[in-house]
């Protein structure tokens, strides 16, 4: 349900630095571990884009996957859900990636003179 | 926009200071009666836009404004040292009764004063401020999480005394609210023994971002097929740092833990 919320907050920040030109392309990055669904901002993206700059742009999600690492043996592994279980045992982990809720870059129209 | 939740200026937020005798509501959608300090215009920190042709690249934090206001909640609890805690959990796991309870049980001890967030009604503010203490009702109408723009207004009406401490009773769900920083010191997790015990792996996110885990209604053991031991199993795989305390807000059972911890928390603020 906070994925329509986060999208009105992405096109408020493309909007804003847009710098008045039409959004052609946004590029977002999502963990895999963010609590985010990236069909569901899909899904959201043209509603709250309209009558905005960013109406009609094209969204490009990267869904970035989850890596931790272990504070016990400090090994490094894959993980689909913010916890898990090491080689070693150990529970205690750090997220390294798979929490990042990012725009990445935005592409505008270049009226040329 | 000046928050992060699509709880924006037109989604009709309201106020309520239950401390008045009548129940003003404040709509903030035309802005009339809440004070607002915040600058929507300021620009936003941490952007470095740079032009390349037509591509503009931008590092920027979605939930980054939300942040900005919530480190600036967080400054200001420190700044008149008060502790500020806040509640989560799925609806109906009993966190304004143990509110309650704990408001009337440490009375003459801590000073405690309560922003309630529900979608509508005040119905829990009201029964909070039969306690006698300070509360200020949010309603977020279709929003499903609190988020720290509405702390810093609710904490406007609110105004809540030096050394003393703010609840913050969360909008019963258990997914979004992991997601926004209201700058409090600590989020605490409550989950009843009615919910089932695979909850905190069900639910990981909201279980990993809190420091502490109530276990609520402790006394409907006997009647439930819960199993404790691995429940906390479960919230110390997501969380092994998590301080769990297992309690009944109808007996009493483990209260004085509880308001141990509190009251050691009070003195370290």
């Amino acid at each position: 349900m906070h994925e329509l919320g986060i999208t009105q907050n992405i096109i408020a920040i493309v909007s804003e630095n847009a710098q008045n030109k039409k959004v052609q392309r946004v590029l977002l990055e999502i963990g895999q571990l963010s609590a985010i669904m990236p069909d569901a901002i899909q899904f959201c993206f043209d509603i709250c884009a309209k009558d905005t700059i960013v109406e009609g742009a094209k969204l490009e999600i990267v869904v970035i996957p989850g890596i931790a690492k272990c504070r016990q043996c400090g090994n490094t592994f894959d993980v689909d859900k913010p916890f898990g279980i090491c080689e070693c045992g150990s529970i205690e982990m750090d997220l390294i990636t798979g929490q990042e809720l990012n725009i990445k870059e935005i592409e505008v129209e270049e009226l040329c003179v | 926009m000046c928050v992060t939740c699509g709880c924006a200026d037109d989604n009709n937020i309201t106020i309520t200071n239950m401390e008045n005798q009548h129940h003003h509501t404040h709509t903030l959608a035309d802005g009339t009666v809440i004070t607002h300090t915040h600058n929507h215009h300021e620009p936003a920190a941490n952007v470095h836009a740079k032009i390349h042709q037509t591509t503009i690249s931008l590092e920027q934090e979605i939930l980054g404004k939300n942040n900005l206001l919530a480190a600036q909640n967080r400054g200001w609890f420190k700044g008149r040292n008060i502790l500020a805690l806040n509640l989560m959990s799925s609806p109906g796991a009993g966190k304004t009764t143990l509110l309650t309870r704990t408001i009337n049980d440490l009375k003459d001890k801590l000073n405690i004063n309560v922003i309630e967030g529900d979608q509508e009604t005040t119905n829990d503010a009201e029964k909070i401020k039969s306690t006698g203490c300070k509360v200020v009702q949010i309603n977020t109408g279709t929003g499903c999480h609190l988020d720290a723009g509405m702390i810093e207004k609710g904490l406007q009406e609110l105004n809540p005394p030096l050394d003393s401490v703010v609840m913050i009773e969360n909008v019963g769900n258990l997914v979004c609210p992991a997601l926004f920083d209201l700058g409090e010191q600590s989020k605490v997790v409550i989950l009843s023994v009615t919910e089932g015990e695979d909850k905190p792996i069900k639910y990981p996110h909201i279980f990993r971002a809190s420091d502490i885990m109530m276990l609520t209604k402790v006394d409907l053991l006997p009647y439930l097929e819960f199993d404790v031991q691995r429940c906390i199993e479960y919230a110390k795989q997501v969380n092994p740092k998590i301080q769990i305390f297992q309690v009944s807000a109808t007996t009493g059972v483990g209260l004085d833990e509880w308001y141990g911890f509190l009251s050691r928390r009070v003195a370290v603020v």
